[in-house]
This record gives C-alpha cells, structure tokens and sequence, in this order.
C-alpha cells in the first residue's frame, strides 16, 4: 500500500511542478477522467503573455526597461521612430530585446546615435535596427528578440522569444 | 531581419556527465573549454547536474551558461550522445571566456542527428567514371603508394611535391605534424615542399630566430606586468581575442599604455583606446609597408638618448662586429649593435617622411618603449603578426623590431617579449628539414612551371590561401585534368593499367594529385584520390599555445564516418609504400619505410615527441589539465611537468654561443618584385586582414547560418567617398581588378578607412583576396600578401541575401 500512496505522490508533484505550464489552459481545458494523472510535457514551452507598457508611454528611439519572461530577466523596449522588418504596433516600428549580452551576460548600454546595444565588458554591439544581428562581437548568436503583440487600445505585450537569452537552460525558468 | 535560432531550452547534463579537457583548435590562444558528454536518454536537473550549480536561477554576468552554439549530439564509440562544450572557468588563458569561434565548436562538430557539418569527409574518394567516388582505405592508399612509387623510383623523390601544415591544433600538432614528417623527412628526403599558408616551406620569422630570439617567448601574463604594450601589424581583439581581453585589457587597466604600429584604425585600437584612456594609447598610422624605417628611428632615438640597456647588451649580445655576414640565406648582416646601427641609424625626420606620421610622435613612442620609469628598466612587451611577417622585406623588418626589444633589454624579463601573436597553435615535430635548405624552393613556381609529377597536399587549400593564386588555380587544374582525363580512358582497367595511365600523363606534364582534409576543400577538386581526415577532439592531440603552453586536448567523439587522423594516414602511406616498393623489388628502399605500425594517435606521439621529451605522456598531460605546461619541459616533479615560464631568462639566448645578435636593418623600400610598379599603377591599396566571426575557420563555416548571415559575402572595407567614386553602396558586389587577376567582395562602408586603402577579408572561400596578389616574395621565399594594389568596379547591387544585414561601425561606443 504504501509503495502504491508513493507513486501518486510523485505524479502529483510532477503535476504541480508542471503548474505554471499547464495552468494557462486549465480554465478552458475539460480535464478527463483522472485528471491527476502527469501531463506530458509540452514539446516547446509556453511563454507569458506580459503587459509590458501602452504604445502612448514610448518615446522613439528612448529605450524602455521591461522585465521578460521574468524579473530577473531585463530587457527593452523600443519605438524606432520608422517601420522595420519585425516591428510591431500601428506603425511597425517597435521592437524588444532582451539586454543581457549573449556573450557572457553583462547588462548592455543603448547608443540612441546608432541605434546599437553595446557591451561594456567585451565590445561587442548589437543593430536594433537588423533584428538584434551582432554587428560585431564574441557572442555565437543574435540578441534575443521578444515577440510582440499590440492590442487595440495600444497594449503591448510580449509573447515569445527567439533566442535563448543569458544564463538559463530555458527562457521560462 | 538577423539570423534567429528559435531555440529557447537546452537539455542540462546530468552530475555524472564525463567530463573531458579541451584546448580550442582554432587560434594560438588555446583557451581551455570543458566537454560534457552524456548518454541521450539521460538528463540532469536545474539543481542537479555537471555544473554543480541552480540552474533554476537566472545566472549573473560571467556565469556559467551553455549557449545553443556550445550544444549537440555526437557519435561517441559508436552511441549517440550529448555534446556540450564550454569555456572553462579555471584555465588561465581564457578564464572561462569564449570567443565567437571556440564557442561554436560543438555546433562545428559532425552530426548525423543534428544535421551540422554534413561537408566532413566520411570516407576515402577516388577519382572514377568522371567523379569522386567513395571506396576503402585499402583501395585508396594502394593508388596512392603505386603511383608516388613509380614516380620517385623512375625520377626521384624531387618529383614528389609535398604541401603539408607545420601547426599545432585543429588537425596539426605533434601526432600529426610527426606522422607527416616522418614520412617525407625521414623516409623520404622531400624538399619540394610547402607549409598551408606560404608557398615554400620556411620559417615566417627566419630574423628573429637567427638573432637568437625565439619567436614566442614570453608568458601572458606579461601583458598585466608591464609598463608598455606595443603591437604592431596586429589586430588581436579580433585574432588572438581572449589574450587581448584576458591579459591585454587587465594590463591596460592597470595602467599600461599602449602602442598600435598600424596604417588601419581596428577595432583593438578602439577597444585600448577605452580600457587604458585615449591619452595612453598612441596610434603610428603608418604609411603601407614602412613598419622598418619606423623600428629604425625609435632605435636611433632610444640609442640617442641613452636609454639602452647596457648592462644586458654587455652580457647578452654579439660584441665583435659582424657574426653572420649578409648572404643568400640571409637578407642582412647579424652583430653588434654598433654593427647594426651603422645600417639601422635613421632620423625621426627621416622616418616621419617615409612614414607619414608625426616626428613628436615617434620620439613620444621612443619613450615610452624606453624611457627608464623610476630610475629602472621601463618593461614593454611587443607583439607582431602578419602586418610584417606577410609585409615588406620580412626579414629585416622583423630584425628592425626585435633590435629594439634587445637594446632595451626586454626579452627573458617581467612585463618583457618580443612575439609574434600567431594563427594556429604550434605543434611541430619533424625530423631535420636541413635538406629543404635555404632559400627553400618556391613550391607554386615549381608547379607553375611544369615541376613535380605527384602532389600530395595536407589540409592546405591554395585556392584561398596563396599568392598570385589566378595563376596558379589555373594552371594546376590544366595540370590535373590531364591526369583525370587519362583515367577516364582508362576506365574498368586493371590496376595496373591505371597506374600505366597516370604515369603516362604526369610525364607528359600533368600533375596526380592527392589531397588529405577535412572537408572537400577548393583545391580538391583537383584531386584524383582524396583521404578523409580527422581533427582534433574527434582524436588526442598535443599542442602549444602562444605562450608555449602544452597541452592534451582529450578526445570526446569518434572521427566522422571513416575518416582519420593524420598521423595514420601518414602511417598507412608509409606502410603501402613498403609494400609497394618490396613488390618492384626495391627492398632496400622499402625498408625505409618501416617503424609506422601505430594503432593509436599516441603510438605516433611516443614515437615523436616523447622520444626528444621523454617527460611527457599522454597520462601526465591529462593531470595536467587546461592550463597545461609552458614548454620546454624540464622535469617532472611531486606529479607535475616542470616547464618554464618565460624563455631567456638568465640572459643566454639561442645562438651557438648563447649572445643574441642584431640585425643590420637597414632601410630599401619596397623589397619584393613589383611592389612599387604596382603602387603606382592602380588606385587602391587591397590591404587583407581578418574577421573575428570566423579567422581560422572559415572554411567550417561556409554552411553555418549564423555565420552566413552576417557576411554572406567576403567583405571589403572601404572609405565612403572612395564608395561614391566607384557609385557603390553598402552591400554592393565590386571586384578587384589588376593585372595578377581579379576577385569580387561585398563592400562594407568604414569611414575610419583611409582614403585609398581598402581592407579584404582573406580566406574566403567566396572571393580568395590572393588572386590578385603579385608572386612577390623576399630572399627567402616570404610573400608579401600585404602589399596589393588593384582598381575596383562595381558588378552588382546588393543581392537580396544582403539587404538586412546591418553596416553599422565595427567600433563599440561607450554610452
């Protein structure tokens, strides 16, 4: 009996554990018949959907602070002033990044000038302009751009992003 | 829009993931990376795993994080397992920082899961039916022994051309730069031979080594002891990265200045100019090929002002006047130093005429080179590279350097040195190469001109790295397709008959070609029989980096398909070659080619290097580690390899009576045949260089989307006014025209390029900048890829493959 009470335990924790992944679909979802058995884990993981500022709080070309996925995680937002491949709101020109270096994670400046993300530990720099491409620089990939979606009322939300961003195993910790 | 891996989560390696030493194969540096390797159907957790760390938590800044670059999934003993390769925070190279290029080394590795690499050779190819078929070793290596061995017994071993690596790392080092020179060195006497970036085999920096100055003999750490850096000809943020951040920039922080000797403003002058303050950073833009006549006024100056160190040149340095005379095999006198200044004396008016730069300006470097601080020596530590070894007059340019590095006393110090930065690791043990003598035969002539019969090439590509290569593209491939074309007749033959066929057409003028790589590289396309190599990590290898650290980088997968490593290529060659030779009934020749019944990558280091350094096994270098031993080694004590940290230190060099001698320097304008002709004819200077994102590696990255995202083409820096001559915009295609040949590159707007003097990336296997340089080469066989000058028009608008890319400044902005 009780190596049988022991397995239900572990499924429950893998529930649990599982939460912040499942729980967005829960609401919707029509849980079958034993329902605490473990769900599969997703083959991709779900990110927030976080408010992240109204297109009328931005300035073009004056970054803004934004936490994603999380609050350890700090990142810009940014009103280009022009429309670009990959920008999002009315005029196509905001886009979002986060602002760890890819290199070895220290916090990256904005040069306003150039429109560039520059690394005050290795040199490296970063062309907002060109989806986040390093123009030059020791990281073996792209800054990490934030998926966004901007409502009617001008909400803007970041839902995604498409480079693994610095010192996670996985952009949802 | 860039290049986006969607990749947002990465297995972890579980706590009992094998972990295995790495030493990066691409640059000199060497930095220290770990391997974890674990088996596919096991994973770790974010509290339990190989780092020892919580890896639920966001990591801070220099913590330990696997980028999707660093990950992949490898063939190890024949099992699919995980792959993560990462900077290693305890090797003092590196400190746990990663360069755009060793970052990437897992994702460089083959994989037939992930897909990566699929251009690694899996097999021998033969030429057969019009193409390159795969087949055995056994098949592959008897055509080769068969056809070498007809070659050499019918003429001689002259017939035999040879490119071969001298380097260490990648798939040099000492396993396979022993495996190869045994068998052309020892078995052989081969001495139409070349090395994978020069057209003869030769030493890039014969002065320094003839004055008795190794060319690497310093320790890094020297960079945060001294007072001065000077580098010139070198651009070591983007070459040589992790020595630049690790150990330049900490000395720049503490307090050093800085010295650039250079006609282009890079991205290493920027960054000095932010870690040490642009007030201590001092940046000579010389005129193109002048770095001499500079050397030469700051020693006059330093001379002047008595600010020699007279102590050292009593008891270190030649006294008695000349000891090598200027001869045939060398480009200047060597002596004393008041023999040397009899050639060497320049005003800084003088040089500031030839140089372009201010005369305060050389006497204010003078100073710092020299200016004793304190009442004591002034340490300054000089680095150079391929700005003067591939530049003007090679020998006494260098010679010119390293006569300042001794009237001051700064070899075998502190905060000293006078080295080269390098490209590769080094990793050369050969037996003598006296027989190649002095000047050595310039090999690409020899072929130009209808030499050798048989060329055996090793991990050379001079398609994309030799000069006046149009010449010699086309003339090698006329030459073996004149052999293809006899074994096309020659078709479902007897081996016999296709030896016949071969042998037929390489005496009426064609060339056989074999050709051992990694990859399918330009050259080999040219190839009748093409052998699969392995590289390093995919085998053992041992080799040293630019403070001649030594060190076993371990081996964490199997070699691609059938491929393997050089060494016992090198080994199966010699052994057919045996039995080759026995069957013509040469028995005595034969037999020179006995002593290769290696199994393993380390039967050919025992056989090599232990032998000359009977110290160092394999078992001893893994205790060792990352950081390895700074060679040479001198001992073995309480478990550890002795080594030495900097070379010279008890102020005897490596002269037969141990007194390091000067070079008589003396100043004669352009050297090399065709330089100052050519300067005058064309517009442009196409001055060659290198890009961080890919140096070294190029060739691995032809397929690799990040890689090909950002430089989809070779670039071409150029000033944007000399842009709206030529009407070019960003990203627009041009070509580089002159009378050696042409070569096309995508122009990439610098308005820190001064006007006239272009920059080209080199090595790029989509626009080989060597097609238009002149076969200009010094006394001993050193070109000067350097010195090019050429016109350019624009052939196309920028392809669609370019629009998104970003031509912002290379420069970093401190905001």
């Amino acid at each position: 009996m009780s190596r049988c009470s022991n397995l239900v335990d572990v499924g429950r924790r893998h529930f649990l554990r599982g939460g912040s992944v499942a729980v967005a679909g829960l609401a919707t979802a029509v849980l079958p018949v034993g329902g605490a058995k473990a769900a599969p884990a997703n083959a991709q993981i779900n990110y927030p959907s976080n408010r992240l500022a109204n297109v009328s709080d931005l300035t073009v070309n004056e970054p803004m602070d934004i936490e994603y996925p999380d609050a350890d995680s700090p990142g810009a937002l940014i009103k280009l002033g022009q429309a670009i491949e990959g920008g999002a709101g009315p005029d196509g020109d905001i886009v979002a990044f986060s602002t760890l270096c890819p290199h070895k994670g220290w916090q990256l400046a904005y040069d306003s000038k150039d429109s560039t993300f520059n690394c005050p530990g290795h040199f490296s720099r970063f062309d907002v302009e060109a989806g986040g491409q390093q123009v030059w620089g020791h990281a073996t990939q792209n800054l990490p751009q934030y998926t966004l979606r901007v409502d009617d009322n001008g909400d803007i939300y970041a839902e995604g992003a498409s480079d693994l961003i610095f010192g996670r195993p996985s952009n949802v910790l | 829009m860039a290049y986006k891996r969607q990749i947002d989560r990465l297995p972890i390696p579980p706590k009992d993931a094998k972990v295995h030493n790495v030493t990066c194969h691409y640059c000199i540096v060497g930095c220290g990376y770990k391997a974890y390797t674990w088996d596919r159907n096991k994973q770790g957790t974010p509290t339990e795993n190989a780092f020892g760390i919580d890896l639920s938590k966001q990591q801070g800044a220099d913590g330990t994080w696997m980028a999707p670059s660093m990950y992949n999934v490898v063939k190890q003993d024949g099992k699919d397992v995980h792959l993560a390769v990462m900077p290693d925070h305890d090797c003092v190279v590196n400190s746990g920082l990663g360069s755009i290029r060793g970052a990437r080394m897992a994702e460089n590795r083959p994989s037939t899961v992930t897909g990566t690499q699929q251009q690694r050779l899996r097999d021998p190819m033969m030429w057969r039916y019009g193409v390159l078929q795969p087949t055995s070793w056994d098949d592959a290596l008897d055509l080769v022994a068969q056809v070498t061995a007809r070659v050499v017994t019918e003429g001689s071993e002259d017939d035999l051309v040879v490119s071969m690596f001298d380097h260490g790392g990648s798939a040099g080092g000492y396993e396979n730069t022993w495996g190869t020179g045994k068998l052309y060195f020892e078995s052989m006497k081969v001495k139409n031979c070349r090395i994978h970036n020069r057209p003869a085999y030769n030493s890039e920096v014969h002065s320094t080594r003839d004055m008795g100055v190794g060319e690497l003999n310093y320790q890094y750490k020297d960079y945060e002891l001294t007072d001065t850096i000077m580098i010139v000809g070198a651009n070591p943020l983007e070459t040589q990265t992790n020595l630049f951040l690790n150990h330049m920039v900490p000395g720049m922080r503490n307090g050093a200045k800085v010295i650039f000797v250079e006609p282009r403003r890079t991205v290493s002058v920027n960054a000095a100019e932010v870690a040490a303050g642009k007030d201590n950073v001092l940046h000579l833009q010389i005129n193109a090929g002048t770095d001499m006549a500079l050397f030469n006024a700051l020693l006059t100056e330093i001379v002047a002002k008595g600010w020699v160190d007279k102590d050292f040149i009593a008891n270190s340095t030649f006294q008695d006047g000349i000891a090598q005379a200027q001869d045939a095999g060398h480009p200047a006198a060597l002596g004393s130093i008041e023999e040397a200044m009899k050639s060497c004396t320049m005003s800084l008016s003088e040089a500031a005429g030839i140089c372009g730069v201010d005369a305060a300006d050389i006497a204010k470097a003078a100073a710092w080179i020299a200016e004793p601080k304190d009442g004591a020596r002034r340490k300054c530590v000089t680095a150079y590279e391929k700005g003067i070894i591939w530049g003007n007059d090679n020998y006494r340019t260098i010679g010119a350097l390293v006569n300042i590095a001794l009237a001051t006393g700064n070899v075998g110090r502190e905060g000293g040195g006078v080295c080269r930065l390098g490209g590769h690791q080094e990793g050369y043990y050969r037996p003598s190469d006296a027989h190649v003598g002095r000047p050595a035969t310039y090999v690409d002539q020899l072929l130009i001109n209808g030499g050798g019969k048989v060329h055996h090439v090793w991990a050379c590509d001079h398609y994309k790295t030799t000069l006046n290569a149009s010449q010699f593209k086309r003339i090698h491939k006329k030459r073996s397709d004149m052999v293809k074309e006899a074994m096309d007749a020659a078709a479902g033959g007897t081996r016999e008959d296709l030896v016949n066929a071969i042998v037929g057409a390489v005496n009426k003028g064609g060339l056989f070609v074999v050709d051992v790589d990694i990859i399918n590289s330009q050259i080999g396309q040219n190839a009748h029989v093409v052998l699969a190599a392995c590289e390093s990590n995919e085998m053992n290898l041992t080799s040293m980096n630019g403070e001649r650290r030594l060190r076993l980088s371990e081996k964490y997968m199997d070699p691609f398909g059938n491929s393997k490593p050089d060494c016992l290529i090198a080994a199966g060659i010699a052994q057919n070659m045996e039995r080759v030779l026995k069957a013509m009934g040469k028995a005595d020749y034969a037999a020179q080619f006995q002593g290769y019944d290696w199994s393993t990558e380390e039967d050919a280091f025992m056989d090599g290097y232990n032998k000359g350094n009977p110290e160092v096994t394999y078992d001893r270098l893994r205790q060792m580690g990352n950081n390895g031993v700074q060679e040479p080694v001198v001992g073995f004590e309480n478990g550890k390899l002795v080594g030495v940290e900097r070379l010279y230190s008890n102020g005897e060099f490596g002269t037969g009576d141990k007194k390091a001698r000067f070079c008589a320097a003396g100043w004669r304008g352009w050297q090399a045949e065709g330089k100052a002709e050519e300067q005058a004819k064309y517009k442009y200077w196409i001055n060659n260089g290198r890009a961080n994102i890919f140096w070294q590696n190029q060739f691995l990255d032809q397929d690799n989307d990040f890689i090909q995202d950002r430089f989809p083409f070779p670039f071409i820096e150029m000033n944007p006014a000399d842009m709206a001559d030529i009407g070019a915009g960003p990203g627009d295609l041009v070509e580089i025209h002159n009378a050696n040949g042409a070569t096309q590159a995508m122009v990439y707007p610098t308005p820190t390029a001064r006007r006239g003097e272009t920059l080209m990336v080199f090595g790029s296997p989509a626009g080989s900048q060597g097609n238009v340089i002149n076969p200009g080469v010094n006394e001993l066989v050193l070109p000067d890829y350097k010195h090019t000058w050429a016109d350019i028009r624009k052939i196309s608008d920028a392809p669609a493959t370019v629009k998104a890319i970003s031509f912002k400044s290379k420069e970093y902005k401190s905001v």
